[in-house]
């Protein structure tokens, strides 16, 4: 039954769930017990997912670190429970290990239904760990439903505002695209030859599924796919549930859905549509860089005109997932060879802003809690009184404006050396979004941190210990990644090459 | 002979002094406060070591040895890669000198005139880290890893223009330079895009499209031996791209609105970046992709055009200037027009040595503004006057300075200005556009006197007008808040030693470092230079480096006959036969001394009309109207159905629509799985 078990991803994936199981059945009690706990169970989830990167070996295997049995097999149903790393996911995982940590972090100062609340963070740990390693499409969907149960108890328990509106649109949302993505797994499933749930099969250039065979237009599968991923992503036009979401969101909320749920939209992006479809992927790359396009000035200019901290991260975050799918098209280059630049800065994206934006609303998140606005009119001069937030401020700051030596920068050059390739105007008129995004975080800056301070924050302190260890994990790996991005660039690149060789196989035989 | 640590030492000691202070030193001061001074000696010894590396590097290097050392892998791109490197040639060499040396000599100045300042640390920090930065913009061999150091030069300099940024003027200031760099970067980063698009083409030929010797390589004709890659039209983009990097740094028109202001950092500030580095980080760009430049002959016209234009123009608006930072401000914005104009005529030798003398008289200028300021409490000549009897070094220093930037034989100033002149008038034989620029350039010289002088009248002549005390004044009784670096704190006298002895090292270098190039020619000027040393030094760095042209006595006379008649003209309106009372003789100039103090209304244009009016109140607003009311539109349409959808569920599941998400998605896979078995 078990065809391999290495063991370490379910241990990876599911050590968070089970201490959610542990703290359901009341095995603590104390909110300060449950909080110490909570650190204990993620941090040792950050070392095992720090394990997986640190042993996911380049130039191996394509996936590693497997954990696979048959779940369901009907002769003509095949569903593992199948777990695995390639050079795509296995930095999300570590991404993912990081944020949970400093979600839980964030979340010291939840007063209310302490035990409830971590068992929700820590299932929603479990699930998008799940979502990064999953290598039978039903498995993938499962962990991809199952994300919204927490995020949604989240939201609409410990939010702020109109949180349960809040919480319900992005349900909606998300559940419309799940609805999108089920038919496509679904179709895909029972076009003949393929019988099997298996990813990995389906990853195979040529083998599994062809256009002749497809249970449905092998187009309507790949924008099936892209609608899913693209409202989790989000892009425009389907990103209005993304500033509601975070602005009503608790900290640790705004953490988890701009660090590592927006990516599982990147991820399937590159998985599924990059990976299975890349046919229709060079097809249809000029919508997908248009949306993307649109997307990158649209959110910056929208990002301009919010005074609420939480909306402008995130109306910044729809402008930054843009170049997600510039990178992504890329893809269809007109002669010569594809190079890795697109994809990898694509993921590279996914990376660097889950730690950027992570940051940002660690920062926002203290300052919440001190002040208790988070509208930037009423704030002001705070640098003087929290000169370890503004640090942390201006550093997440630079580097979602994409300065050198930060990680941002990074993954911006790559999708433009990427996208210029394939569509040089559209990727010019992305270029000027940098200015737009030195435009309003260097605003946000100034008015929060900078100028007079209104007298009501003169009793301002600055963070607390426990606050300044998510901030110095981020910052450290903002720092690390922009220095020297060699070793994490090296593992994505590693992840996407099978990708981009079948690219250039097929462009060696169209010129052929 | 230098080895590679050494010569990475130059970068890496003042990025460790930026890490000690910012991480160890600072943390700690609230509970030691004797650590604050320490950060700036940290300061001043990490820059003394690398001043004395960087000499050591020039020297050996005019002797003749050849540095290169392999590059380290930073980014690995397939066609290209991002090499960290170090790219020694003599620009690089003179630039280090110049970069660590005027440093040195603000770090040391800054201890007395930020003394007591309560971000004493946080100062050092910034100053620290604006150091390297520039230091790893000179050294970089490769074009990623510039703009990497370019876009962290700019980072420094908002930090520091923002220095005290509970002022909102400093704060925005700060915010602007920022932001209207970045619209110059928007072009050099294109511009990398653009080589990372030809990458194959360089790759087939066996160079990489990022490193900076390969594109120069790529640039040159076949014919010239050259690769011949990049050409025609793409090579005047890849030109253009660059150059609007340049433009934005060094505040060249149209970008020049952000230098200006940018003189709400602390003084010393504004001499390092504002006058003898960063700003030069411009020219540096256009100098180090020269033979880019030079094989596209519309580009260089573009370069000589608008750096001839701003050359005047930026003068023009220091006459009207009353704030002595900012007449030096335009000063420097319209020097930089002279080297990028000299740079356009195909003078590459020239521009870079005015480079090298205008870091040391202007660094000199603005120090002695600073050390104004701490007498008189202001920076508003109008409240100034007759300081050089109470600051006679002060005033001395900043004379030769202004003589120096004037052009005054045998000045520094003179040598640099009158090759330039020089080359331009020679270089119209061949481009008509060469002789427009040398007449711009020669009104510029008449310009730049008058305003130099106007400076030194208004601020050291005639009687004390009452400092800053008289302007708070002024302003309160008009109603108006107080601008920056007014204070009621008026003593008038000569600023401490530790201030007047850096001035003095770099009136020194004012005075003599346009001898060190032997710019005459005399065959070896006291027995130790060779003739035209520096410039023959630059030019072997160059492929086909072409040499100066041999000392003129027509141009020298010509252009300090200009310039002594700009004097003249500033002493007849401000000292004789009237001496200055208490308003500017100029504002009878009505309309035009209007729209030169209002600086030609680019601000208001700028941001007022284009940026606030049309961009933020039209297209912004109504992009966020759209969001709100049709884009979220489709959720009142998805909030009709789920109320219907989620009302059933929730009647099945006992009302609580929390368990909604979990039923749907498992009632989706129930539905799957038994199709799936059945069919």
């Amino acid at each position: 039954m078990f065809n391999e078990f290495n063991g370490l991803l379910t241990v990876t994936v599911f050590l968070p769930a089970v201490a959610a199981l542990l703290l359901a059945v009341g095995i603590l009690r104390g909110d300060r017990a449950i909080r110490w706990f909570a650190v204990l169970v993620t941090a040792g989830d950050l070392v095992l997912s720090v394990l997986v990167f640190a042993l996911f070996q380049r130039g191996g295997e394509r996936f590693q670190l497997l954990d696979r049995f048959t779940w369901i097999d009907t002769g003509t149903v095949q569903a593992s429970y199948f777990l695995g790393v390639d050079g795509l996911s296995a930095p999300l995982v570590m991404l993912t290990g990081l944020l949970g940590l400093c979600a839980v972090f964030a979340s010291f100062h939840v007063g209310s239904r302490v035990k409830e609340y971590f068992i929700w963070l820590l299932v929603l740990q479990t699930a998008v760990m799940g979502v990064f390693t999953a290598l039978d499409f039903l498995l993938f969907f499962l962990f991809w439903e199952l994300e919204l149960v927490p995020m949604y108890m989240l939201i609409s328990t410990w939010g702020s505002g109109r949180r349960e509106y809040s919480a319900m649109k992005f349900l909606i949302f998300t559940i419309l695209g799940s609805a999108f993505m089920l038919v496509a797994i679904v179709a895909v499933f029972v076009s003949s030859g393929v019988g099997s749930f298996d990813m990995t099969l389906l990853l195979e250039p040529g083998t599994a599924l062809d256009a002749g065979r497809a249970a449905l237009p092998m187009g309507a599968l790949f924008w099936l796919f892209f609608v899913a991923f693209a409202v989790k992503l989000p892009t425009w036009p389907v990103h209005t549930w993304l500033p509601d979401a975070h602005t009503d969101a608790p900290t640790a909320g705004s953490v988890m859905l701009a660090g590592v749920m927006l990516k599982m939209g990147g991820y399937g992006l590159l998985r599924v549509n990059a990976g299975m479809f890349p046919e229709q992927l060079q097809t249809y790359a000029l919508p997908v860089v248009i949306l993307g396009v649109i997307s990158v000035l649209y959110g910056a200019v929208v990002t301009l005109r919010q005074t609420d901290l939480k909306r402008l991260i995130a109306y910044s975050s729809v402008s930054h997932m843009g170049l997600v799918l510039i990178g992504i098209g890329s893809v269809a280059v007109v002669g010569g060879v594809l190079t890795d630049a697109g994809l990898v800065g694509a993921a590279m994206q996914l990376f660097t802003h889950g730690t950027i934006t992570g940051l940002l609303f660690v920062a926002v998140g203290i300052v919440y809690e001190k002040t208790h606005t988070r509208n930037i009119m009423e704030l002001g001069g705070l640098a003087n009184r929290m000169p370890i937030v503004a640090v942390a401020f201006l550093l997440a700051g630079a580097a979602s404006l994409g300065l050198p030596s930060l990680s941002g920068f990074v993954s911006e050059l790559l999708v433009f050396f990427g996208g210029f390739r394939a569509f040089p105007a559209l990727t010019i008129l992305a270029v000027l979004g940098i200015i737009l995004a030195a435009g309003y975080i260097l605003w946000m800056i100034q008015r929060t941190f900078f100028g007079p301070r209104p007298a009501r924050w003169d009793s301002l302190t600055d963070a607390t210990l426990v606050d300044a260890i998510p901030v110095a994990l981020l910052a450290i790996s903002i720092v690390a990644v922009g220095v020297y991005p060699v070793w994490l660039t090296d593992v994505f690149r590693d992840g996407l090459e099978p990708i981009v060789n079948g690219y250039n196989a097929g462009l060696a035989g169209m010129t052929r | 002979m230098l080895t590679e640590p050494l010569v990475w030492a130059i970068f890496l000691l003042p990025v460790a002094s930026f890490l000690i202070i910012g991480l160890v030193l600072r943390p700690a001061i609230s509970a030691v406060p004797a650590l604050a001074k320490a950060s700036g000696y940290l300061t001043i010894i990490a820059l003394g070591i690398g001043f004395a590396l960087s000499i050591w590097l020039l020297r050996s290097s005019a002797h003749g040895v050849i540095y290169a050392f392999p590059p380290h892998l930073w980014l690995d791109l397939g066609p290209a890669s991002v090499q960290m490197g170090l790219l020694l040639d003599p620009l690089t060499n003179i630039m280090l000198v110049v970069v660590t040396g005027v440093s040195l000599m603000v770090q040391i100045y800054s201890l007395a005139y930020m003394d007591g300042d309560r971000s004493f640390a946080r100062y050092y920090a910034y100053m620290s880290l604006f150091s390297a930065s520039m230091i790893g913009l000179v050294l970089a061999s490769n074009i990623v890893q510039m703009y990497v150091f370019w876009e962290l030069v700019g980072l420094s300099s908002y930090l520091l223009i923002g220095f005290w940024h509970d002022r909102p003027a400093a704060a925005a200031a700060a915010k602007k330079a920022f932001i209207i760099t970045r619209i110059g970067d928007v072009g050099f980063l294109l511009a990398i895009i653009f080589l990372f698009f030809q990458a194959d083409t360089f790759a087939a030929r066996g160079l990489n499209a990022f490193h900076i010797p390969d594109i120069w390589e790529a640039a040159r004709p076949i014919a010239a031996g050259g690769a011949g890659i990049v050409a025609g039209g793409a090579l005047l983009w890849l030109c253009l791209g660059l150059f609007a990097g340049a433009v934005g740094k060094s505040g060249q028109f149209p970008l020049h609105t952000w230098l200006p202001d940018a003189m709400e950092g602390p003084t010393p500030v504004s001499a390092l970046i504002h006058a003898a580095t960063m700003v030069a980080a411009g020219v540096f760009l256009v100098g180090r992709f020269f033979p880019v430049f030079a094989e596209s002959e519309v580009a260089m016209m573009v370069v000589a055009l608008i750096g001839a234009f701003t050359a005047v123009f930026a003068a023009t608006m220091a006459l009207a200037a009353n704030d002595i930072k900012r007449v030096m401000a335009y000063s420097t914005v319209s020097q930089l027009g002279y080297m990028m104009a000299a740079l356009g005529v195909g003078a590459y030798n020239a521009a870079l040595f005015h480079l090298f003398t205008h870091a040391f008289f202007k660094a000199l200028l603005f120090l002695g503004a600073g050390s104004v300021n701490h007498a008189a409490g202001t920076f508003n000549m109008m409240y100034m006057g007759g300081l050089r009897k109470s600051m006679p070094w002060t005033y001395g220093l900043t004379l030769v300075g202004a003589l120096s930037l004037v052009g005054i034989f045998p000045l520094a100033g003179f040598w640099s200005k009158d090759e330039i002149l020089l080359e331009s008038w020679l270089a119209g034989g061949a481009a008509p556009v060469a002789i427009v620029v040398f007449f711009a350039l020669l009104v510029g010289v008449l310009l730049t006197a008058f305003y130099s002088f106007r400076m030194i009248h208004l601020t050291f002549h005639g009687e004390f007008r009452g400092g800053g005390e008289r302007e708070l004044h002024d302003v309160a009784a008009a109603g108006q808040p107080a601008p920056t670096g007014v204070t009621h704190h008026v003593h008038l006298g000569e600023s401490p030693r530790v201030m007047v002895a850096p001035m003095f090292l770099l009136g020194i270098s004012a005075v003599i470092a346009g001898w060190l190039a032997n710019p005459i020619g005399v065959g070896m000027l006291f027995g130790l230079i060779p003739s035209h040393w520096l410039t023959e030094y630059l030019a072997s760095g160059l492929h086909d480096g072409h040499h100066a042209p041999p000392f003129s006595i027509a141009m020298a006379v010509i252009s300090n006959v200009v310039a002594l008649a700009g004097i003249g003209l500033a002493v007849l309106v401000y000292a004789w036969p009237r001496a200055f009372t208490s308003l500017d003789p100029l504002t009878r100039g009505g309309v035009v001394h209007t729209l030169l103090a209002q600086r030609y209304y680019f601000d208001d244009l700028y941001e007022g009309l284009i940026v606030n009016r049309i961009f933020y109140r039209i297209t912004v607003a109504a992009t966020d109207w759209i969001d709100r009311n049709v884009v979220d539109g489709i959720v009142g349409l998805l909030g009709w159905i789920s109320r219907n959808i989620g009302g059933l569920i929730a009647l099945a599941q006992n009302g609580q629509v929390q368990t909604y998400p979990l039923a749907a998605a498992t009632g989706g896979l129930v539905i799957l799985i038994l199709y799936l078995i059945l069919g």
